[in-house]
């Protein structure tokens, strides 16, 4: 426990003082205040003279104002975040040398790993958590509208989700270190990685879409079965990456109106009518609800990427050459 | 020189697919003793400390060290035994004394104790620490001082020195044999040592132990080697002749 402690309070160390991660820290913290004003200041325009609606607090990590809203600057630079924080975690110790001494030392040879994992989790919480504290900040200060116990609960929700989800990355880029002897290697690999999750997938997934089940218009217009059939199978490939599990649940979380992941719904007339007639927020138990199977395959996904890497770490050889 | 044991091995084999490393060591090591390990690269040396420390599984055989088993008591061992691995490895950007804090940190050593501790050795190594220098900044022969130090800041029953003074300049080995003497005199620390630079075994070590091709060919006293395997008394010979006749015989 003790070098689980020592472990992680040096490499908590090293971060904050490394320049690679001040300088993510100031390009993350820079968009989300720039994206934050701009949204902001546009919501206080529209508002003007007009009742706010409920939940106007969580429109500003919402609604996207001239290019992006934040959550989806954090579903696709997070995982950076995560990447920079981990990719040289065990092979620059190991090309430095300075494994094989660490290892000799009386503790146990997880805390290695443990500590530099528990590290990265650490920094990435205190990184998340001020950010959302500035911007909650800035809103107040430009829409004037002090959050109720509600939307401070789904905030709090939504930075546990990011949590988890850099902390995936976090995982993959470990694992890339414990697995490659070189830095270099590792940081491309992860790279690639999320490259490929974060955008080529998304992309993919509406070929496969159409070569699984093809939808032609002619047919299309007589049974729209199909294009559900079509917006179903694209869904479940697309969701094989992490970042649409992300980007579905805190959607979902910060915005109580939205009732369904599904982007389209097949109704009759009467569940038309109905669902125009109950157009209140859904209570935040049944938001969570709906994301669940999200939380648990994010959470999934992170523990099993670190299981990966310390089993790996644990069996391989110290050899100081 | 005869303690009790602090090194002792039993059959200790390592076999690493098709090839053994080590094959069937037996040694035993008395407290104080400063213990000469000799060999060519790739005759298991490494592979041996490795193992003695718990950081590689032997694949047969029982070793124990400082009264511990290796394997399955690994933490005793390491808090009793200090290792200095060849070209041992500094966090470049931390100062002499931030690396040896972080290292009595990790041996459990509380920071008022351990910054006492850190003054004393870095003057028993002789190194003069400008707080500004970093480790990355450092000559060889500094780092391999500070190496040392590393060792002794858990006071070690016993230390395993991987090549300790290579690529040291003259001087600077001959200030690191002194050290090393004066550990075992002064200190009665147990030294195991792999060395390449036989004149320099040959000053420092009580016994000697020859590794070939994964197996001890002899260990002894270097003159009772010469005069089994030479026929010549004392003084006339030197390690490099006893080892090359060794090794000559090792390979066939």
């Amino acid at each position: 426990m003790k070098g689980l402690i020592t472990i992680c309070r040096k490499e908590l160390a090293d971060h904050f003082s490394s320049t690679r991660f001040i300088l993510l820290f100031y390009l993350i913290l820079m968009v989300s205040l720039v994206t934050a004003f701009i949204v902001g200041s546009g919501l206080r325009d529209e508002l003007k003279d007009v009742a706010k609606p409920t939940f106007v607090f969580l429109m500003l990590f919402t609604s996207p104002g001239k290019l992006f809203s934040l959550i989806q600057f954090i579903a696709i630079f997070g995982p950076l975040l995560g990447i920079v924080l981990g990719f040289d975690a065990v092979n620059r110790e190991r090309s430095a040398r300075t494994l094989s001494k660490l290892v000799s030392q009386p503790i146990y040879r997880d805390s290695v790993i443990n500590g530099k994992f528990l590290a990265g989790l650490i920094t990435i919480s205190i990184m998340l958590v001020s950010i959302v504290l500035i911007i909650s900040g800035l809103g107040l200060l430009l829409i004037g509208v002090v959050p109720g116990p509600e939307e401070i609960s789904r905030l709090f929700i939504y930075l546990v989700i990011s949590i988890f989800y850099i902390a995936f990355w976090l995982g993959i880029s470990i694992l890339f270190s414990v697995g490659f002897r070189s830095v270099a290697t590792s940081a491309l690999a992860a790279i690639a990685c999320w490259i490929f999750f974060s955008f080529f997938v998304a992309m993919g997934a509406s070929v496969m879409a159409d070569a699984i089940s093809p939808v032609d218009q002619a047919r299309a217009s007589i049974n729209p079965e199909l294009l559900i059939k079509h917006e179903q199978t694209r869904k479940i490939i697309s969701l094989v990456s992490p970042m649409t599990l992300y980007s579905e649940a805190t959607t979902i979380i910060l915005d109580p109106l939205r009732k369904t992941t599904q982007s389209i719904l097949l109704m009759g007339p009467m569940e038309r009518l109905s669902i125009s007639r109950f157009q209140s927020p859904l209570p935040l138990s049944e938001s969570v609800y709906i994301v669940f199977p999200h939380l648990i395959s994010l959470m999934a996904i992170t523990l099993v990427c670190f299981a990966i890497s310390y089993t790996v770490f644990m069996r391989q050889e110290v050899r100081s050459t | 020189m005869n303690g009790p044991n602090v090194i002792e091995t039993q059959d200790l084999t390592k076999v690493y697919g098709e090839q053994v490393a080590v094959d069937h060591l037996n040694i035993n090591i008395n407290q104080g003793e400063v213990f000469g390990f000799l060999g060519p690269n790739g005759a298991g040396k490494t592979t041996t400390l490795l193992m003695l420390l718990g950081l590689s599984e032997p694949t047969s055989g029982k070793a124990r060290v400082c009264g511990f088993d290796p394997t399955r008591e690994a933490l005793k061992v390491k808090r009793l035994v200090g290792y200095l691995p060849e070209n041992v490895g500094f966090y470049d950007d931390m100062n002499a004394v931030q690396n040896l804090l972080y290292i009595s940190r990790l041996n459990g050593i509380p920071d008022d104790l351990a910054s006492i501790k850190i003054k004393e050795l870095l003057k028993v190594v002789d190194l003069e620490v400008d707080p500004r220098k970093k480790v990355g900044e450092y000559s060889r022969g500094m780092r391999q001082r500070l190496g040392i130090a590393e060792v002794l800041i858990k006071d070690p029953q016993a230390v395993f020195l991987d090549e300790p003074t290579l690529g040291l300049d003259p001087d600077g080995s001959l200030q690191m044999l002194d050290l090393i003497r004066s550990l075992s005199q002064d200190k009665k620390i147990t030294v195991f040592f792999s060395s390449h630079l036989l004149d320099q075994v040959q000053k420092i070590s009580h016994r000697v132990g020859i590794m070939i091709k994964g197996q001890m060919v002899a260990v002894g006293r270097i003159e009772d080697l010469a005069k089994e395997k030479l026929g010549v008394g004392p003084e006339k010979y030197t390690l490099e002749e006893v080892y090359m006749k060794y090794f000559k015989e090792g390979l066939l």
